[in-house]
């Protein structure tokens, strides 16, 4: 059974991104401890060169992080840390090359042994899914779909053969906090429900509480990845009790609607 | 074998915002495309305003030095000044076929750019352009064509503020505005169906070559050489020559200031299989995939990839992809100044350079066909620089 799957539910579920090692790694190791107090899933981003999904937030994360020479094993060598100490499920978020060139099998067998339970790859689409999920499922990871308001008639198949949640891309463009979210989210997670009882996640753009329990009242659960970048931009080292205050409000909102 | 690829190469690696449109794009490409009503608006297009065909030219000074026969594909003699302009007619075109109203692009040297905002003057379309600032300081006359044109120009700060950061600026635009934006990109890289659409709107420079080179010689080419950056003026100049084995075909790409330094953009020479900007192609990359930040004199060239199907060519061997210096590169466009009195692209001087190094041990009967992708005139500055000279334009 996947344990991200069953991390949603059954109240709403908050899922708190981060990009490993903005500003260093050891940074990064306590805001995952501190955040596992609050979040349902944690998404740790392994950074890209080049996110071409990301807005300027999440690319200057990554930008500081790759400054500071962190490498995809040190990435690993953090995962078996953290599991040492805590049991929050966790899913990799990074780009088709990292994991491509590292090898794929390679790193996803790597990646399920240091103790991750998902991997999302934004740039892999339900069309070239076939590189990495059937590998994911070899090795008991969950490759995450994302769905958009695009979509349309391309829900339905994709959220058949989903796993671990469905990522709802909010809005249009890229990661970043928006002001508002105008796309019929609701009529988005009703299409995914038909087909499976896998959960819906919505993301991009959610920022405040107020946000955060007007999503989760729509969908299975919330994203939330520039909001908590934010924070660690400004505090840097010094962000573990800011995320962890901002993390506590997100899950008191969430849990308002559940 | 799989939609979009060639051979184990180029795929759809976008976000999931961005696959209604490349489907839609594939839908146009098969309908809109191949229809007479587009076909001879398009056709008449290249005649009338690009001035095509353009004209294969033998070099008789060039020839006499070189020791065997050296012709040039005229590319540089299009309206605007490069072969960009068959790619974004076409796409151009297509985009009004498809009811859109917006172009965007990435550009390197800035000819791509002009080319777009070109046709987007032409067509009646919206046209914003995203450019490296690097590159818009290295290019400024073209950034100042484009805004002429009617387009917006955005200096891309991101990365290493050159080509590819313009590229995955650009996605980043048109994942925020697919309704009524077509992304015109401007080579032969980048997801399904790009690769193929802009080969089939480059491929006229081979259907050209064939048949000048029939009408005038009668008998094909020995080799056929243009310069590499993602790929589209030497696929173009490829294709129709693919299935005859006796024609070399081989790709120039710039090894900046050489293969064994980090300055340098020589994807097939130091890259390896990657996943990136929509395609599985060989990159230019560290050990953990993150993309190296290349260097090249050539902004057109400084590209840190290779389009799909030049990389399915390597692997099987049907092209060569050989790296040429900027000092080479230099020599070949004060050479080819000098001697035939054509002031090429610093992108195109890539392929000429090979060629003046094929020499030695080429026969006297051999016919070499040299793409001259663009002309020099927006070089010149940067090449006096180079040289140690200061030009005001
Ligand atoms: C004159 C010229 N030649 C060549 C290129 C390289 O592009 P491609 O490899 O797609 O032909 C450029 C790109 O800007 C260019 O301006």
């Amino acid at each position: 059974m996947s344990k991200i799957k069953n991390a949603f539910g059954p109240g709403k579920a908050f899922v708190a991104f981060l990009t490993c090692g903005d500003p260093d790694l050891d940074t990064t190791e306590k805001l995952v401890l501190s955040l596992a107090a609050h979040a349902d899933v944690i998404e740790l981003g392994i950074p890209f060169s080049d996110p071409t999904a990301e807005g300027p937030t999440i690319q200057g994360a990554n930008l500081r992080a790759l400054s500071g020479g962190v490498t995809t094993d040190q990435i690993f060598e953090l995962v078996r840390r953290i599991r040492k100490q805590t049991a929050v499920p966790l899913a990799f978020m990074t780009y088709a090359n990292v994991v491509f060139s590292y090898g794929t099998e390679r790193f996803i067998k790597t990646a399920a042994q240091a103790g991750m339970d998902g991997l999302i790859l934004p740039d892999v689409p339900f069309e070239e899914k076939e590189e990495f999920a059937p590998v994911c499922r070899a090795y008991g990871l969950d490759f995450i779909s994302l769905i958009a308001p695009t979509s349309r008639q391309r829900i339905a198949r994709i959220a058949k053969e989903a796993e671990g949640f469905v990522y709802c891309v909010s809005s249009l463009g890229v990661t970043g906090v928006r002001s508002q979210i105008t796309s019929d989210i609701g009529a988005m997670v009703r299409q995914v429900r038909e087909v499976t009882d896998v959960p819906a996640a919505v993301g991009f753009g959610i920022s405040t509480p107020a946000q955060a329990a007007d999503m989760a009242a729509k969908a299975d659960g919330v994203i939330l990845g520039s909001a908590i970048v934010k924070l660690v931009e400004r505090y840097g080292r010094d962000a573990v009790p800011h995320v962890a205050e901002f993390a506590q409000k997100i899950k008191d909102a969430v849990r308002s609607v559940s | 074998m799989k939609k979009g690829y060639y051979g184990d190469f180029g795929g759809q690696f976008v976000p999931e915002l961005l696959m209604p449109p490349l489907l839609e794009l594939e839908e146009a490409m098969r309908t809109i495309v191949p229809s007479p009503g587009f076909q001879n608006e398009l056709n008449a297009l290249l005649a009338d305003y690009v001035g095509r065909p353009s004209p294969l030219y033998r070099c008789p000074n060039l020839s006499k030095e070189l020791g065997f026969d050296l012709w040039l594909k005229r590319e540089d003699l299009n309206h605007t000044g490069a072969h960009k302009i068959n790619n974004t007619m076409g796409q151009g075109l297509l985009t009004k076929y498809m009811g859109k109203s917006v172009l965007l692009a990435e550009t390197g040297a800035g000819q791509h750019g002009v080319a777009t905002a070109t046709a987007a003057a032409l067509m009646g379309l919206d046209c914003e352009i995203f450019m490296g600032q690097e590159d818009m300081r290295r290019q400024a006359l073209n950034v100042y064509k484009m805004r002429l044109l009617g387009a917006r120009v955005h200096s891309v700060t991101s990365g290493t503020a050159t080509l590819k950061d313009a590229v995955s600026e650009t996605m980043r635009e048109w994942t925020g505005r697919i309704a009524d934006t077509h992304y015109v990109l401007g080579s032969v890289m980048g997801p399904h169906p790009f690769p193929t659409i802009v080969r089939d709107f480059q491929a006229v420079i081979s259907q050209e070559i064939r048949e000048q080179m029939l009408g005038q010689e009668g008998r094909l080419p020995d080799a056929v050489l243009a310069c590499v950056g993602g790929g589209s003026n030497a696929i173009g100049a490829f294709y129709h020559f693919i299935g005859d084995a006796s024609v070399r075909l081989i790709g120039c790409e710039a090894a900046g200031r050489g293969v064994d330094t980090p300055e340098t953009a020589a994807t097939i020479a130091t890259g390896k299989p990657g996943i990136f900007h929509g395609m599985k192609s060989y990159f230019c990359q560290d050990q953990y995939g993150q993309i190296a930040p290349v260097y090249s004199i050539s902004a057109g060239l400084d590209y840190p990839g290779i389009g799909p199907e030049h990389a399915q060519l390597h692997d099987t061997g049907r092209a060569q992809y050989v790296a040429i210096t900027d000092d080479e590169a230099v020599e070949a466009f004060e050479y080819l100044s000098r001697t035939e009195g054509i002031i090429p692209a610093i992108e195109s001087a890539h392929a000429l350079a090979y060629a003046r190094k094929l020499a030695p041990e080429m026969p006297r009967d051999k016919i070499i066909v040299v793409v001259v992708s663009g002309r020099g005139d927006k070089d010149c500055a940067a090449i006096a620089r180079y040289r140690g000279e200061e030009l005001s334009e």
